[in-house]
């Protein structure tokens, strides 16, 4: 599949996620903030990073930048678009997913292995992974705390739409444990840890978050 | 050129972990008696036009559209120079 993988003033992560699609035997497509088109690819991934020095909130500038229209359009249309730390960020503000993130709440700066548990294994970006599966990415955020209203918070939890929660303590004050979710459709996944970093052995907390990336070829198969 | 100002403070149910250093610093300082901080943000805008109720509605469509995120903030317009 071709994979974009959106570059903005300011991300950091866009070159090891194009890396990971790669290693899970995509084709990488780069993708520029100010672009207006996707340029036909399969699937979108808003890497980690301080867009736009993380001014005004986190994403909240990401959002309005031209590419955004065109993700949050082929999105709502079903596109499998993955949000990862400040993507996932973008993804709040942007509306594809409810809540948003704040400040950690202990408010320091968190870079360590996180275990996690796959809850949702039937979003696009998931499906390789058995339902329960206990994984070890890495994590790295400073407003990585996850909040909705409890309303929204019960919503999430009925539908399944949490796709991983934090095991072994929780690192940023997220509401109930939640590390990631998914919008109603399932194409659409945030997190704030980072599948992208544990895709090889050579470096990292090893190759647990290759399955976010291998699952699309995996959604292709199965709505074939 | 009316100079419009807008407020843009956490929600009260959302935690503000700026709010608590700031709390957590003053008393270091020697100021006693603080029991509460919470930490916004102010933003001015000087807008061509008169003054109006078309002038404010558009400030408030700024606001609640990039100025701030509803789902953990509140905020207030007013023109500088009046109270509301």
């Amino acid at each position: 599949m071709r994979v974009g993988v959106v570059t903005f003033p300011g991300s950091l992560d866009d070159v090891d996620a194009a890396r990971a699609a790669r290693i899970a035997g995509h084709e990488a497509v780069a993708l520029w903030h100010g672009d207006h088109d996707l340029r036909g690819v399969d699937a979108v991934v808003l890497p980690g990073g301080f867009s736009y020095g993380d001014y005004l909130r986190c994403g909240a500038i990401s959002r309005f930048a031209p590419v955004m229209t065109e993700v949050v359009s082929a999105a709502r249309g079903g596109l499998p678009v993955l949000g990862i730390c400040n993507g996932f960020q973008i993804l709040c503000e942007s509306h594809l997913l409810p809540g948003a993130l704040i400040r950690n709440d202990h408010r320091k700066f968190v870079c360590r292995d996180q275990r996690l548990r796959v809850e949702n294994p039937r979003t696009a970006w998931t499906s390789a992974y058995d339902q329960g599966a206990e994984i070890t990415v890495v994590l790295k955020n400073g407003e990585g705390a996850y909040v909705a209203d409890e309303d929204t918070l019960d919503r999430l939890e009925g539908e399944g739409r949490v796709v991983v929660r934090y095991l072994d303590g929780n690192p940023n004050g997220s509401q109930r444990d939640i590390a990631g979710i998914t919008n109603e459709a399932g194409n659409v996944v945030g997190l704030m840890p980072h599948p992208e970093h544990a895709v090889e052995d050579l470096c990292g907390p090893g190759t647990d978050g290759l399955g976010f990336f291998t699952s699309l070829l995996a959604g292709r198969v199965g709505a074939s | 050129m009316p100079r419009f100002v807008v407020d843009v403070m956490p929600k009260p149910e959302i935690l503000d972990p700026q709010g608590k250093a700031v709390l957590g610093a003053l008393p270091r300082l020697g100021f006693g008696g603080v029991t509460e901080v919470r930490q916004g943000k102010r933003f001015e805008l000087d807008i061509e036009g008169e003054d109006g109720d078309e002038l404010l509605a558009r400030v408030h469509a700024m606001a609640e559209t990039l100025l701030s995120n509803p789902v953990i903030e509140d905020f207030e317009v007013h023109v500088e120079g009046t109270d509301a």
